[in-house]
């Protein structure tokens, strides 16, 4: 097994020599201390604490643009620098440092979560204002930013888990918010379990890691993966999967994704869709030493990608609920994401580049649906929006650019960063790359389809609101950032995208780029024209379908197809029937076993025991004149004995 | 007569003794029951100390003699206070740790 | 059986102390069966009396003057006389109810006393001891048995003798303390009384007993103008205490306002007629 990327970047660590990179872990200690101060500070810090919270996000955002400088500063093969924050667990060999590693993949995650987690900060504020709770929501916010760049700036798998489960935990209090919704609190429970699972797999997975290297450290595993049994390795490979799946909402672990909008918009926005779920991508992808030696493992990433690319775009086409529909697009994408990771080093530039233009256009869009949402009075059935296009101009202009840009225009993001991952997946080659790759150029068909769906329900033919609507365009603190967002789903594909700009600042990390950047070849080749053909088709259908007056208020009732997508290609009756029925089971008799087996033993020894207490109680008259016959019956055997032994 | 008669005067007194304090319910009966058992010992002791011709057995009958007086004085007054409280002089009625 | 041959040097005992122990300890043991069968706690205070008064005889004999002063001034004078005391505050006038009831107890009580005083008594009276040593010796020596005593308990038992002074003090203070009321009402003023007795129903002092040809004591009721018997006419007390004091008394004067309450007796044996006589007891103790 050639492993581009051991002879890359990962042999070559340095430390940090001072600067900004050695305190690189202000970056998470400043959202984590805003967190802190939050939820401890209590109702004093109700007034300004969203400010607060904004702070740290932006100073955590500066600090990354700091360092992120100095990277760039540093030669190509020397941009990976290992921060030493402290000894954090030593048992014997296992010796685990709570380390930070910067190099171009963390520093591009970190820069994308600050960023965008910024922008969400700045959005919340006009978004929940009117909420009670704001402040305890920013603190959520703010230890989900703390969280999630502990997961990307780890140095090893131990201190990724801590993150893993960190921003699990922040998803769990977010989309639980408004905990006294039950559909809220349901919702963060399904996520929290469904994420257990995959957080087993991860689990698992390190400390098969550990056993097999003595160490879960990156670099060290990474460079002696050679060594190892590809057996082991698949097994490891799949175990990352699993948890990548239930991270990132990826067949068969993505139920909890669309239930997970009960949340708030922001928080869908920057956790479901912008950041949290692409975790998966980035372990994918850190790990892609572990799966270039398990070439099985790459291959159920491919496929568990190109499946839940489908999956989702097919729901996505089917829901009503607007934040439903975006979410079934997040899978779809993620799904895309998926896909690229697994077909190793050639797709991983393309993956990441996917993963941070869809950061910008999807967290775009969710605020954009945030604030449809904001003037229609909490309104997310698309049913009853329409003709907004004039009432919410920059919501729609914004929303625009995100949509055009997730659909494939040419020359906005999405197009240049998914044309990478069509063309990485025809690129694969064999069968399977053909296969994946007209998966995805059906993808981009469907998107164009489901995203013109919304975009067209929303904003386009008749009015059907609710009576007591009354929509207005959003303030300002919440239209900046989906400009700045829809700027970034602009411009931001073809920065990264024109001369590999981002895949040359990765190569050392995921390795360099297969070829030359072409854009001729981009516009022109086969797969790329059928891609946009079938992005036409696909707009066209939905402006016919949905941009008319025809739409009926209530959902009619479809074919099989649209009821199977509606109910979300029945995943939760899957999981109801394959796990839950069968669990309540094996609780009931769980439990009927405890109450009459195990209850049973004790409560029958407690009885017997009480039993001859009952008896023995009855000894105890109450009556000193009884004791007293009982001391003198002593006294009586002492004598009796005392005589008995001198007779003797 | 053999000195050891005192002895088994003693010891006859000492069981009637035991006997009032098992039979009497009237707690003052039951007190001076226990004044005849000590008092029992101390005939022992003096019959002793005779017999040895040591002082020795006088000493501790003297020492007997001023414990029972100090527990005489606590008896009673606890008596008194019982009699107070449940209106009965009666040993039996003092049942409270029962149960 | 470990018989220890004591030596024989001092005086033998005479007859006149086998006579004299033969027959008082015939007394100290039909009183101590007397202390602990009697009916009546002043009885049984009596015969302990004469209990303690024949062992201070005995203990003169055994050669101990000292304790036989101290046994007859401390114990009979003081000790005793406590006793009596406090049977006068909880109430003289009862009488034990002597019926068992705790079932089986008296007989294993018997059984057991049996099973401790037979062999006790056989074991030791199969001891001969043969003639005491006597303290004539000692006695000389020490220049008379109160100083010898005394240098025993003040030089060589003298950590033993402070430490029952100490007890003593912590008994007398028990003592205070528990006998100590605390007043939870407030003291009963004369006027007080005088409205409460006006109001009362019965203003004027109430009958005296009767005063008979044959009879005259407080426990005889008076009689009233139509012959019946006054039941104001007498303490209740002194009534309850015993019908069969009233055996002199004409059949139809006799006194009797229920059965006879026993303080010693099981508290729902006389929950019924307890509660007079109980309320005339407390003004007497309080």
């Amino acid at each position: 097994m050639t492993s581009t990327l051991a002879a890359g970047g990962y042999a070559a660590t340095t430390a940090a020599d001072g600067g900004v990179l050695s305190y690189a872990w202000l970056m998470i200690a400043l959202p984590l201390l805003g967190a802190a101060v939050l939820l401890l500070g209590g109702k004093r810090t109700n007034a300004w604490g969203h400010w607060l919270a904004i702070a740290a996000a932006l100073s955590s955002f500066v600090w990354a643009v700091l360092s992120l400088g100095q990277l760039l500063g540093r030669a190509p093969e020397e941009r990976s620098v290992t921060v030493h924050v402290y000894q954090w667990i030593k048992v014997g060999t296992f010796d685990i440092d709570l380390s930070l590693l910067i190099d171009p993949l963390s520093m591009t995650f970190a820069l994308l979560i600050t960023g965008v987690g910024s922008l969400i900060h700045i959005y919340s504020v006009g978004y929940m204002a009117h909420d009670e709770n704001r402040r305890r929501f920013f603190a959520y916010l703010n230890l989900f930013v703390a969280a999630m760049l502990v997961l990307v700036l780890a140095d090893n798998y131990a201190v990724l888990f801590l993150g893993w489960e960190g921003v699990g935990l922040a998803s769990y209090l977010l989309i639980g918010f408004w905990q006294h919704k039950p559909a809220a609190a349901v919702a963060a429970k399904k996520a929290f379990l469904i994420n257990r699972v995959g957080d087993i797999g991860l689990l698992v997975s390190i400390m098969l890691l550990f056993t097999t290297f003595g160490t879960v450290t990156f670099h060290p595993v990474f460079e002696s993966v050679d060594g190892a049994g590809r057996g082991l390795m698949t097994a490891v490979g799949l175990l990352l999967l699993l948890g990548a799946c239930g991270k990132s909402a990826q067949l068969p672990l993505q139920a909890w994704l669309l239930d997970a909008m009960e949340g708030p918009t922001p928080v869908s926005a920057l956790i479901h869709a912008a950041t949290m779920v692409t975790a998966g991508v980035y372990l994918i992808v850190r790990s892609g030493p572990i799966f270039e030696a398990a070439p099985t493992a790459q291959l159920v990433v491919t496929i568990v990608g190109a499946a839940t690319l489908l999956a989702g775009a097919i729901i996505g086409c089917a829901k009503d609920d607007i934040k439903k529909a975006l979410a079934g697009s997040t899978m779809s994408q993620i799904g895309y994401m998926t896909l690229a990771a697994g077909l190793g080093p050639i797709g991983y530039a393309a993956a990441i580049a996917h993963l941070v233009t869809h950061g910008f256009f999807k967290a775009g869009l969710f605020l954009g649906a945030g604030s449809v949402m904001h003037a229609m009075n909490d309104e997310v059935d698309m049913r009853r929006y329409g003709g907004l296009r004039t009432v919410m101009p920059v919501t729609f202009a914004t929303f625009g650019v995100g949509y055009l840009a997730i659909i494939g225009v040419p020359f906005l993001s999405g197009w240049w960063t998914k044309e990478g991952i069509i063309q990485a997946a025809f690129d694969s080659g064999g069968l399977t790359g053909q296969i994946l790759g007209w998966v995805t150029v059906l993808g981009a068909g469907l998107t164009a389809f489901y995203m013109s769906r919304i975009m067209f329900l929303t904003f386009f033919g008749t009015k059907r609101w609710a009576k007591d609507a009354n929509p207005h365009e959003s303030p300002a603190v919440m239209t900046v950032p989906m400009i700045i967002l829809a700027i970034g789903s602009a411009a931001l594909g073809a920065v990264l995208v024109v001369n590999y700009t981002l895949a040359n600042f990765l190569a050392p990390v995921v390795g360099a780029p297969a070829h030359e950047f072409d854009l001729v070849h981009m516009l022109t080749s086969p797969y790329s024209l059928a891609a946009l053909v079938l992005m036409i088709v696909g707009v066209a259908y939905a402006w016919v379908r949905y941009a008319n007056d025809k739409v009926p208020v209530t959902a009619p009732k479809g074919n099989f197809i649209t009821v199977a997508a509606r109910e979300e290609l029945y995943g939760n009756a899957i999981n109801e029937g394959l796990f839950m029925r069968p669990g309540q089971q094996l609780t009931r008799a769980t439990v009927a076993f405890d109450d009459h087996g195990v209850d049973g033993v004790v409560t029958g020894i407690a009885r017997s025991v009480r039993a001859a207490s009952e008896n023995l109680r009855l000894t105890q008259t109450g009556f000193a004149r009884s004791y007293a016959l009982t001391m003198l019956f002593g006294a009586a055997v002492v004598v009796v004995t005392t005589l008995g032994v001198n007779l003797a | 007569m053999d000195p050891m008669n005192y002895i088994v005067l003693a010891a006859i007194v000492f069981t009637i003794g035991a006997v009032g304090v098992l039979v009497r319910r009237n707690a003052i009966i039951v007190f001076m029951c226990v004044e005849l058992m000590l008092n029992a010992c101390n005939l022992a002791f003096v019959a002793f100390a005779r017999m040895h011709g040591g002082i020795e057995g006088q000493v501790i009958a003297f020492f007997v003699m001023v414990v029972a007086a100090a527990e005489v004085v606590v008896g009673l007054a606890i008596i008194m206070q019982i009699f107070r409280t449940r209106r009965s002089a009666s040993i039996d009625d003092a049942n409270l740790l029962k149960n | 059986m470990n018989i220890v041959p004591l030596q024989t040097t001092a005086a033998a005992i005479g007859g006149g102390e086998t006579a004299t122990f033969y027959i008082l300890g015939s007394i100290v043991v039909l009183a101590a069966l007397g202390v602990v069968f009697s009916r009546r706690a002043v009885y049984s205070a009596l015969m302990m009396a004469v209990v303690m008064i024949g062992l201070a005889v005995f203990y003169g004999i055994n050669e101990a003057p000292f304790l036989m002063v101290v046994q007859i001034v401390v114990y009979t004078g003081a000790v005793l006389m406590l006793f009596l005391f406090v049977l006068m505050l909880v109430g003289v006038s009862s009488s034990d109810s002597l019926v068992e009831t705790i079932r089986g107890h008296r007989l294993l009580t018997a059984v057991i006393a049996l099973c401790f005083l037979v062999p006790l008594v056989s074991g030791l009276s199969s001891i001969v001891a043969g003639e005491p040593v006597g303290l004539s010796a000692g006695v000389a020596a020490a220049g008379g048995s109160i100083p010898w005593l005394a240098s025993e308990i003040i030089y060589r038992y003298v950590i033993a003798f402070e430490a029952t002074g100490a007890l003593l003090i912590t008994a007398v203070l028990g003592a205070l303390v528990l006998a100590h009321a605390v007043r939870t009402k407030k003291k009963r003023t004369q006027k007080q009384m005088s409205m409460d007795r006006i109001r009362s129903g019965h203003p004027t002092p109430l009958p005296g007993p009767g005063t008979y040809a044959r009879h005259n004591a407080i426990d005889m009721p008076a009689l009233l103008p139509d012959g019946s018997v006054s039941e104001l006419s007498i303490n209740p007390v002194l009534a309850a205490r015993n019908p069969e004091d009233q055996h002199g008394v004409p059949e139809d004067m006799r006194y009797s306002i229920g059965a006879i309450p026993e303080s010693g007796g099981r508290p729902d044996a006389q929950a019924s007629n307890g509660d007079e006589q109980r309320e005339d007891e407390s003004s007497w103790t309080r």
